[in-house]
């Protein structure tokens, strides 16, 4: 009955969206407002149409109805409650109505907000929008239905939503259980992270090619869009940072990010956006390269689409399974149709997109800013490549071959330290022009204070030179973001008689943008700091010892004391070690590296015992261990320095989205754009 | 279908271990047993074919724990690290090996990106040429005002008027 009522509602949510599609567009075209308005209810609807659905779909989760396949797939009885809620997205078929629901979501606040003055983007914006949408709800109902139960058939049991001629209904006694990798928080929010970053640049690339429809092209839809695309990129952002930490503190690898396929499918669409969020600026403040702002979105969109294909489809494992999935071809079509649509309006409008285009120096900002777009471009072009090679090898020759970390690393590390530079450099040039001349004045003491940083490498011992680069980079942005803090506060506190505290408060309060944008960047650059890190100086060793034995990293001393293997009330079998960690003789720690079974999936999962300091991080996996004899355990241990950093600049980062996108206190009109010729950063 | 391939996969290279195992020189024969640090070394370099992107070093698949050990004995036997690799290549492919070797069509994945950022390097200086202003005479004139100006004033001035731009 519940599971009735859930595909009802998401098979009325498909029709509704056709609907709207179909009224927007003939409400336009006949110039009937009426029309348009029904398609703006129709989307307003999407919402709660699919949030039945995802409540039946939960309910069915918690109140343990194996029947349907699905929550058999990602639930068990043991599981707790908030575990069974997390399966909503723990599998295909669920993810994909998850992704529909929150672009409901997303759909439906769009439909709330003041359209008085932009009249003219609805009906394309709500096109876009539901034929994405459609596209969505079309792969749930008609292919991976996570409402199709399970029946038995001439001994077979098959998966359909309507009871075939003959079968009888199939009830397990229990589910499989959620993958155990999944258990993790990190895990239970990444996805809906990573979804709604997704699912959140549709908005901005629906304004966009209503724009483009529309032929305003002016930078309204810039406007409108910016905090949406804010927002969107805080969540992507986040889903990428919780799916690091997550990779940190579940596959016991020691590492936070393998340049896995799946990885860098979420990463693209960040790098477009990001590349996009910095270029806007130049529109906004300059009204120059239109085109490339359009270029970037629709790149961003298609990007996001993609990630979702390439993790959806099956496409990664082989380039075969993907044309055996029933939806692998269906997303192939839909990104090829949007994009082609996408580049044919844009080519359209092209010349009305063309601008006078004027750069004065190499180094004005939007000079520079253009810079980072190409790099981050570059990046991009490399993990598209670097993911879609292994298919075409495998097409092209048969044979199938990795692409692993070292392409990527050695391709993409000279890239990311031009952004470094890039992003030390950027806030001490201004809008307009900027030379060498003027830059110069304002670039020496912070240059002399990241020397310091340098030399603090060498001093260390550190013989590397990209690691003695990478430090002063680190440095140099550094002395610069703090510097412009200080010089703005400074300056405020003198014309207000305030103090420096007052006075950046102020500022803050007065132009988060620009802050907002200062805190991004120091997290940034926190961020790198544990990158060259853990990147350049970790160190590991894995031995077996006995009881009471010892290995030896960096200037540890580890001590194997003892592991116990116990049952737990919530399924799992665990073995835990206890290590005890000296450092120069002094002990300083205790550490439990353990294995989790999990008896439903029967999987198991290492947790690491982790020693976290602004320094280093000691990291502990258990391996093996053999029972009831002289042999002992197997531990491998790594030492990553600075590691810390990367997640201490994610929060910091975080933060500065947050305050950048934070809704202003005064409810500004958005006033109609002319070029400034000077200002901040992302002001 | 995969599950039945990755099965078939699994038992075929446990097979192949079976043989290869019963066959090797007992380890230590030629030299003293490996560490897990030398075995590691090697194992980090190579990807399992059975587990999509994952370095054998780090998989805890127990058809890798054999791998591993194929790789041990080999050590101890006196192999080299790049022929314990070529071993394991001729077995299993390119696909053992963190990057395509370079030769033939792989070589385009080294070539297709730092082609495609050179030709955007380019477009941009192509741009920039072209973007550059004629005007030289205000931005010299702009640069001497600079000099000239007290630049803290012109700065605070520059945020103010910024500011007030906002509100």
């Amino acid at each position: 009955m519940i599971a009735n009522i859930g595909f009802g509602a998401l098979f009325i949510a498909l029709i509704t969206a056709l609907y709207g599609v179909a009224a927007a567009i003939y409400g336009e075209r006949s110039r009937k407002a009426a029309w348009v308005d029904s398609a703006r209810q129709a989307m307003a609807l999407s919402f709660p149409l699919l949030t039945i659905t995802v409540a039946a779909l939960l309910y069915l989760l918690l109140t343990n109805h194996y029947e349907i396949a699905y929550v058999g797939e990602v639930s068990s009885r043991s599981m707790p409650v908030y575990l069974k809620m997390t399966a909503l997205w723990g599998g295909q078929s669920g993810s994909l109505v998850f992704w529909s629901w929150l672009l409901a979501g997303f759909a439906s606040a769009v439909t709330l907000g003041k359209w008085d003055r932009d009249r003219e983007f609805l009906p394309w914006v709500i096109v876009v929008t539901l034929v994405t949408l459609a596209f969505f709800l079309i792969l749930s109902v008609f292919f991976e239905n996570p409402f199709a139960r399970l029946w038995q058939l001439d001994r077979e049991i098959v998966t359909s939503f309507f009871r075939p001629v003959g079968a009888l209904p199939f009830v397990p006694r229990d589910g499989r259980g959620l993958n155990p990798l999944l258990r993790h928080p990190g895990m239970i929010i990444h996805p809906p992270m990573l979804y709604l970053g997704f699912v959140a640049f549709v908005i901005p690339y629906a304004f966009a090619i209503a724009a483009l429809i529309t032929g305003r092209t002016d930078d309204r839809w810039i406007q409108l869009t910016r905090r949406w695309t804010l927002w969107a990129w805080l969540f992507l952002s986040l889903g990428l940072v919780l799916g690091a930490r997550w990779a940190y503190d579940v596959l016991g690898w020691g590492g936070y990010w393998g340049w896995d396929p799946v990885e860098i499918s979420a990463f693209m669409p960040w790098l477009a956006g990001t590349a996009f969020l910095h270029s806007v600026m130049i529109q906004e403040k300059r009204g120059m390269f239109k085109q490339l702002n359009m270029v970037l979105i629709i790149l961003t969109f298609d990007l996001v689409i993609f990630g979702t294909f390439l993790t959806r489809s099956g496409v990664l494992s082989s380039v075969h399974s993907f044309a055996q999935s029933a939806i692998g071809p269906l997303f192939f079509v839909f990104i090829s149709a949007t994009l082609a649509v996408s580049l044919g309006l844009l080519i359209n409008r092209w010349n009305d997109l063309s601008s006078r285009n004027e750069l004065k120096t190499f180094l004005s900002r939007e000079a520079l800013i253009l810079f980072s777009v190409l790099l981050f471009m570059g990046i991009l072009v490399t993990s598209f490549w670097g993911v879609i090679f292994p298919l075409i090898s495998e097409l092209v020759t048969g044979q199938k071959v990795t692409v692993g970390p070292p392409f990527y690393e050695r391709a993409t590390g000279p890239l990311f330290g031009g952004l470094l530079l890039l992003l030390g450099i950027c806030p001490l040039s201004a809008w307009g022009y900027s030379s060498w001349k003027t830059l110069r004045k304002l670039v020496w003491l912070p240059f002399l204070i990241s020397l310091a940083a340098a030399a603090a490498a060498l001093a260390g011992g550190i013989r590397q030179w990209q690691a003695i680069l990478a430090f002063w980079l680190v440095g140099f942005s550094f002395s610069v973001l703090i510097y412009e803090l200080i010089r703005d506060a400074l300056a405020r506190g003198r014309r207000y008689e305030q103090n420096v505290f007052d006075s950046l408060w102020g500022l803050l309060k007065r132009n988060q943008r620009r802050y907002g944008a200062i805190v991004i960047h120091l997290g940034v650059v926190m961020m790198a700091l544990g990158v060259i890190g853990i990147e350049s100086f970790q160190t590991e060793t894995q031995a077996t010892i006995p009881e009471g034995g010892r290995m030896e990293l960096a200037s540890y001393t580890m001590t194997y004391q003892s592991l116990e293997t116990f049952n737990t009330n919530d399924g799992r079998n665990v073995a835990r070690a206890v290590v005890s960690v000296a450092k120069n003789g002094q002990l300083i720690d205790e550490l439990y590296p353990r294995r989790d079974f999990f008896f439903d999936s029967n999987q198991q999962v290492t947790i690491p015992g982790v020693r976290s300091t602004l320094v280093d991080d000691l990291y502990i996996i258990l391996i093996d261990w053999k029972a009831i004899s002289q042999e002992g355990a197997t531990f491998k241990v790594f030492h990553n320095p600075l590691v810390k950093w990367l997640w201490i600049g994610s929060w910091v980062f975080i933060l500065g989205v947050v305050i950048a996108a934070w809704p202003e206190r005064k409810s500004k009109k958005i006033r109609k754009s002319k070029p400034v010729p000077q200002g901040g950063m992302l002001s | 279908m995969r599950i039945q391939k990755y099965y078939q996969d699994v038992v075929v290279m446990v097979l192949v271990m079976m043989v290869l195992s019963l066959s090797a020189v007992p380890a230590g024969a030629q030299g003293s047993t490996p560490s897990d640090d030398q075995v590691n070394e090697i194992a980090r370099e190579l990807y399992c074919p059975v587990c999509e992107n994952i370095p054998l070093d780090t998989c805890g698949m127990e058809v890798c724990e054999q791998w591993r050990g194929v790789i041990r004995d080999k050590l101890s036997e006196g192999w080299t690290k790049e022929e314990i690799k070529a071993y394991f290549v001729s077995q299993y492919g390119d696909r053992v090996l963190g990057e395509p070797p370079r030769r033939g069509f792989n070589w385009l994945v080294y070539v297709v990106p730092p082609v495609v950022f050179v030709v955007g390097v380019y477009l941009l200086y192509k741009g920039f040429r072209s973007w550059k202003s004629q005007d030289d005479d205000r931005l010299l004139e702009a640069e001497r005002a600079a000099d000239q100006g007290n630049a803290d004033e012109e700065y605070l001035s520059r945020v103010e008027e910024e500011l007030r731009g906002r509100e």
